[in-house]
């Protein structure tokens, strides 16, 4: 200890604003952050103790306390429960010997709950100190335990189980499967490196946002801001220091997109970047990656040095005088919320992932106070085979205000979960058919914060003028019971990532859990239902987008599926309230009392 | 000199200078707004939202809305006034408000925006969350039943070295303000005080101090907040 | 006009409630011409005697007697009102709320400080005539439909004159800042 902590800050130049990749180096060395690293670390950067404890005890896989020589991080998502967790996390439990939340008492195996990890097409799944395990079965999971109490790493219990595509590349070597079922002409076509960086560099920086504009391509993660328009923005904003950020912080439970682009075509993404510094006038390039994403991290760094030797990225990008933009990966450490652009640039200055009021928005005032442009990876696709193909190409595809494919995550209860590039315009029944999914009972679009519906609304089709989605689809069958199995899981999830600045969302989050569990138990009240619908109203004057959304999980089931709310709810004498339970209220006393 | 500008509060025009804070231009106008995480002279932040306008139609905090040429601000409508009725019992049923037992009642600002309001219950669910009261600071005490969690010491108290001596840990419905052992060795009686003072409830106090001033005379015994402003 | 019959008690609280009642003074006579007294401390009358038009509840609630008694003022009284912090928020009482309650008796009869040790081992009272405590302090509202809240600890006796004029003759009440109390 008494070397690393020094060692990895003078790496980063004893820069307090990469805290992050500070805490995440030392973390790999150490195993945890005990008081006394934290201590040093303050006292190293000369910032307050708390300082560094606010940004560690934000992040979900920063550990205060030692969490095992094997730390399992078995994804709690929807999805991982419809295809067998429960029966998962029994035999992890009795293997190991302790609870989900603990350690074993050897210290060997740590078991934790984790948000969705992005590979709901291949539950339930796990992360093992950064090595995926997908598909997982209860004696699989009991072998794992085994092996590694007997000596085993990691790596040797995965063995050869390699993925297809570029997961079996040798610095990858992970078991995660792509799933491409369905190849549009944007993001999974034919891609030759460098041919749009050369076709940029014949145009000016505003003839390139010409083209963005012209394109009308719009962001891909879900709000669909017009993505020309923010790079003007930037272009215009004073200074000579600006930035472009590559956000795949992909969290939002249900989405493994940007995971299989930046496996599959990775440089793809980084050109998109480069284009977009040439276009704005930023030399730097930085990649924001969850934390999951970590066993991508060799592989991520030979294609950029790649790109380098090739003269795609560094000082003069592909032979042009003035064109040097850098690429840098930012790993998160487990924060929804860092998805939201301005928490994300936050979190990539060392901070803890609270979104930033705006104005001033990022374009003007970013990260580093620098003017900054936020691109989901998908939208950093787009533009390249905008540059390669044109406007009026990208404009034939899609809908009268969609342009261009979307790539959508299909996961839950059909057939062919995976990745499905489709152009916009299809509608959910479209789609339910491609992946084989029958029997449906609802459809999540765009993950917790987006919408559950309902079979009316199945014709409803996939576009910012209609259904407006980051591009998840969680498949929901009949077997599956609503509001225990999908809504309380969702209204948990908010709760855990909500930042804890806004009052309402702070608040409601688990307040509106605590509702719903009373009326899950069958003692809610006809007045909790429009406490739930008043409170969404409250939920609309947060800060972000995922405090604004944090209830949809209720509130759109409560619009689509009244129904099984109303089949749980108490009709009675209301002037006494159900969900009082005396006897329980007393079992305390009873069993302090037992045996004296 | 700062230039000046005019703007509109609920459909009357005023001056105000270029840039100024929303919700001091508008006191300044005599208008009140009421706030609970904004403080004079440190950053706004936002945090609490019951400072919510309507800014040209659209919702907006007015802590962190610099008032420019032509802004159109209603400061209150029957739907915002039930927002921050709403806040204010949020806060009341998040955290454990036993006002009886309060150094600060009487000069608190939650509850006095709760008199405001005229709150007598909270339409939310009472948490009791588990909480702490840190009494290892020599000069201060922390009692965490009754944080809002509104960040004002974290932006507003800076040690001689200029170093911060509280930061948020945690996050969501978990959030908690800590003090650094260290930033906040050896302070002085004065910035105990300050930070005493920059708290709007009771949740940070002096050691040794409290219940000083009899009831009546109070900050809000007598005089409701905002009472010296139209509303 | 028949005069409105009245209920009160006292639940988890310390009687300060019904004492600022007390302190209408003289308001006391007019009160008289205007209500009646049923079950109540006040006189004394253990049980109700007939339906009420207003029950006044001091306290919350932290034992099944006081969860008892407060249904029972639920089903007889037409109004009821929830007098004072204990009775909205729980109280002083609450704040064992954050404490299991399994370490509250331990502290209280078992290992406290002011637990005389004697010959006999210490133990935690349980009797079949006493009531058994609840798991943490619950507001009144939190188990029955409560009608009003007065605020104050106890609230103001002009609040409470205020509240009683305007639930008996029908006007609204007008709150008055200077009554608007939370301790």
């Amino acid at each position: 200890m008494d070397k690393t902590i020094p060692a990895v800050i003078k790496k980063y130049n004893g820069d307090e604003t990469r805290l992050m990749d500070i805490l995440i180096d030392i973390q790999a060395e150490l195993g945890y952050l005990s008081d006394a690293t934290i201590a040093r670390i303050a006292k190293t950067l000369n910032i307050p103790q708390v300082d560094v404890e606010q940004t560690v005890s934000f992040y979900h896989f920063f550990a205060r306390e030692p969490r095992g020589r094997y730390t399992v991080y078995l994804n709690d998502s929807v999805v991982a429960q419809f295809h067998g967790r429960a029966a998962v996390v029994r035999a992890f439990e009795e293997a190991a010997g302790c609870a989900f939340g603990q350690v074993s008492p050897d210290g060997c195996i740590g078991l934790f709950d984790t948000a969705c990890i992005g590979m709901s097409d291949q539950e339930p799944a796990a992360l093992i100190n950064d090595v995926v395990f997908t598909s997982l079965t209860p004696a699989w999971a009991r072998e794992i335990v085994a092996g590694l109490r007997a000596g085993k790493t990691v790596a040797e219990l995965q063995g050869d189980r390699l993925g297809d595509g570029q997961n079996a590349h040798p610095l990858v070597h992970a078991m995660v499967c792509n799933h491409i079922r369905r190849r549009g002409s944007m993001v999974f076509d034919d891609y030759q490196p460098g041919a749009a960086l050369r076709r940029v560099v014949a145009l000016s920086s505003s003839e390139v946002i010409a083209q963005v504009k012209a394109a009308s391509v719009r962001g891909r993660g879900g709000a669909g801001f017009p993505t020309g328009m923010k790079w003007e923005f930037a272009r215009k904003a004073p200074g000579d220091v600006k930035y472009i950020f590559c956000n795949a912080d992909e969290g939002e439970p249900g989405t493994f997109k940007d995971r299989v682009i930046l496996t599959e075509l990775p440089q793809l993404v980084f050109e998109g970047m480069a284009i977009a510094g040439y276009a704005v006038g930023a030399r730097q390039g930085i990649l924001y990656i969850r934390n999951e994403y970590r066993y991508l991290r060799a592989y991520l760094e030979q294609v950029l040095s790649d790109m380098r030797a090739n003269n795609l990225l560094g000082p003069l990008i592909v032979g042009q005088a003035g064109f040097n933009f850098e690429i840098k990966i930012q790993y998160g450490a487990g924060a929804y919320v860092c998805g939201e652009e301005s928490a994300l640039i936050e979190s990539a200055e060392g901070k803890r992932g609270e979104p930033r009021d705006r104005p001033p928005f990022p374009v003007e005032k970013g990260y580093l106070q620098r003017p900054t442009v936020v691109n989901n990876v998908e939208t950093l696709c787009s533009v390249v085979k905008v540059i390669l193909n044109g406007p009026e190409w990208y404009n034939n595809l899609g809908t009268a205000e969609s342009k261009g494919t979307k790539v959508l995550s299909v996961s839950g209860d059909c057939e062919w979960p995976g990745i499905y590039e489709v152009v916009w315009g299809f509608s959910v029944n479209d789609i339910l058919k491609m992946v084989g999914a029958r029997d449906v009972q609802a459809v999540q679009v765009g993950g917790p914060s987006g919408a559950c519906i309902a079979p009316k609304e199945f014709n409803r089709i996939l576009a910012y003028e209609d259904l407006a989605t980051g591009g998840s689809l969680i498949i929901i069958g009949r077997q599956r019971d609503l509001l225990p199995e999908v809504v309380l899981n969702f209204a948990r999830f908010f709760r855990d990532e909500s930042c804890g600045s806004c009052v309402p969302c702070r608040a409601l989050t688990g307040m509106a859990q605590i509702v719903l569990e009373k009326i899950i138990a069958g003692r809610g009240t006809p007045t909790d239902l429009d406490r739930l619908s008043a409170w969404s109203a409250i939920m609309k004057r947060n800060r972000c987008g995922l405090g604004q959304t944090a209830l949809n999980p209720i509130v759109t089931t409560l619009k689509n599926f009244r129904g099984l709310y109303d089949q749980r709810i108490k009709a009675g004498d209301d002037r006494f309230e159900p969900a009082f339970d005396l006897a329980a209220a007393v079992r305390d006393y009873d069993r302090a009392v037992a045996g004296t | 000199m700062a230039t000046f500008v005019k703007f509109t509060l609920d459909g009357k025009i005023y001056l105000s200078e270029d840039g100024a804070p929303l919700v001091e231009a508008a006191r300044a106008c005599g208008v009140f707004i009421p706030t609970l995480c904004n403080y004079t002279g440190i950053p706004p932040k936002g945090a609490c939202r019951i400072c919510t306008v309507l800014i040209n139609g659209l919702p907006a905090t007015a802590c962190t809305t610099k008032v420019v040429e032509g802004l159109n601000v209603q400061t209150s409508t029957p739907e915002l006034e039930s927002f921050r009725q709403a806040i204010v019992e949020i806060l009341f049923a998040e955290g454990n408000h036993l006002c009886p037992s309060c150094e600060k009642s009487g000069s608190c600002e939650l509850q006095a925006l709760a008199y405001r309001y005229r709150v007598t219950v909270p339409h939310f669910p009472y948490l009791f969350p588990r909480r702490d009261v840190e009494a290892w600071h020599p000069k201060l005490l922390k009692d965490h039943n009754r944080c809002i969690q509104c960040k004002r010491c974290i932006r507003g108290i800076r040690n001689p070295a200029g170093k911060a001596l509280f930061a948020f840990g945690k996050r969501g419905d978990r959030v908690v303000i800590n003090i650094d052992p260290v930033t906040s060795q050896n302070i002085s009686d004065a910035l105990a005080q300050q930070a005493m003072d920059i708290c709007p409830v009771g949740a940070i106090l002096r050691k040794g101090k409290g219940f000083d001033v009899p009831i009546g005379r109070r900050t809000y015994d007598r005089t409701p907040i905002g009472a010296e402003l139209r509303s | 006009m028949p005069k409105k019959i009245i209920a009160t008690a006292s639940l988890a609280g310390c009687f300060g409630c019904h004492m600022s009642f007390l302190d209408i003074d003289e308001r006391l006579l007019d009160l008289i011409e205007l209500v009646e007294f049923d079950k109540s401390p006040f006189n004394d009358l253990k049980e109700f005697s007939r339906a009420c038009d207003i029950g006044l509840i001091e306290g919350g609630c932290c034992n099944d007697e006081n969860v008892h008694t407060l249904i029972n003022f639920r089903q007889r009284c037409r109004v009821l009102v929830a007098v004072g912090e204990c009775a909205i928020m729980g109280g002083l009482p609450s704040l064992r709320n954050v404490i299991p309650l399994q370490e509250c008796l331990a502290e209280a009869y078992l290992h406290g400080p002011t637990v005389a040790g004697g010959a006999t081992p210490n133990v935690i009272p349980h009797d079949p005539d006493l009531p058994k405590i609840l798991d943490r302090v619950y507001p009144c509202h939190e188990i029955v439909k409560m009608d009003y809240f007065l605020p104050g600890c106890p609230p103001r006796a002009d609040l409470i004159w205020d509240a009683l004029v305007a639930l008996v003759t029908g006007q609204e009440l007008k709150w008055p800042y200077a009554t608007f109390k939370f301790d």
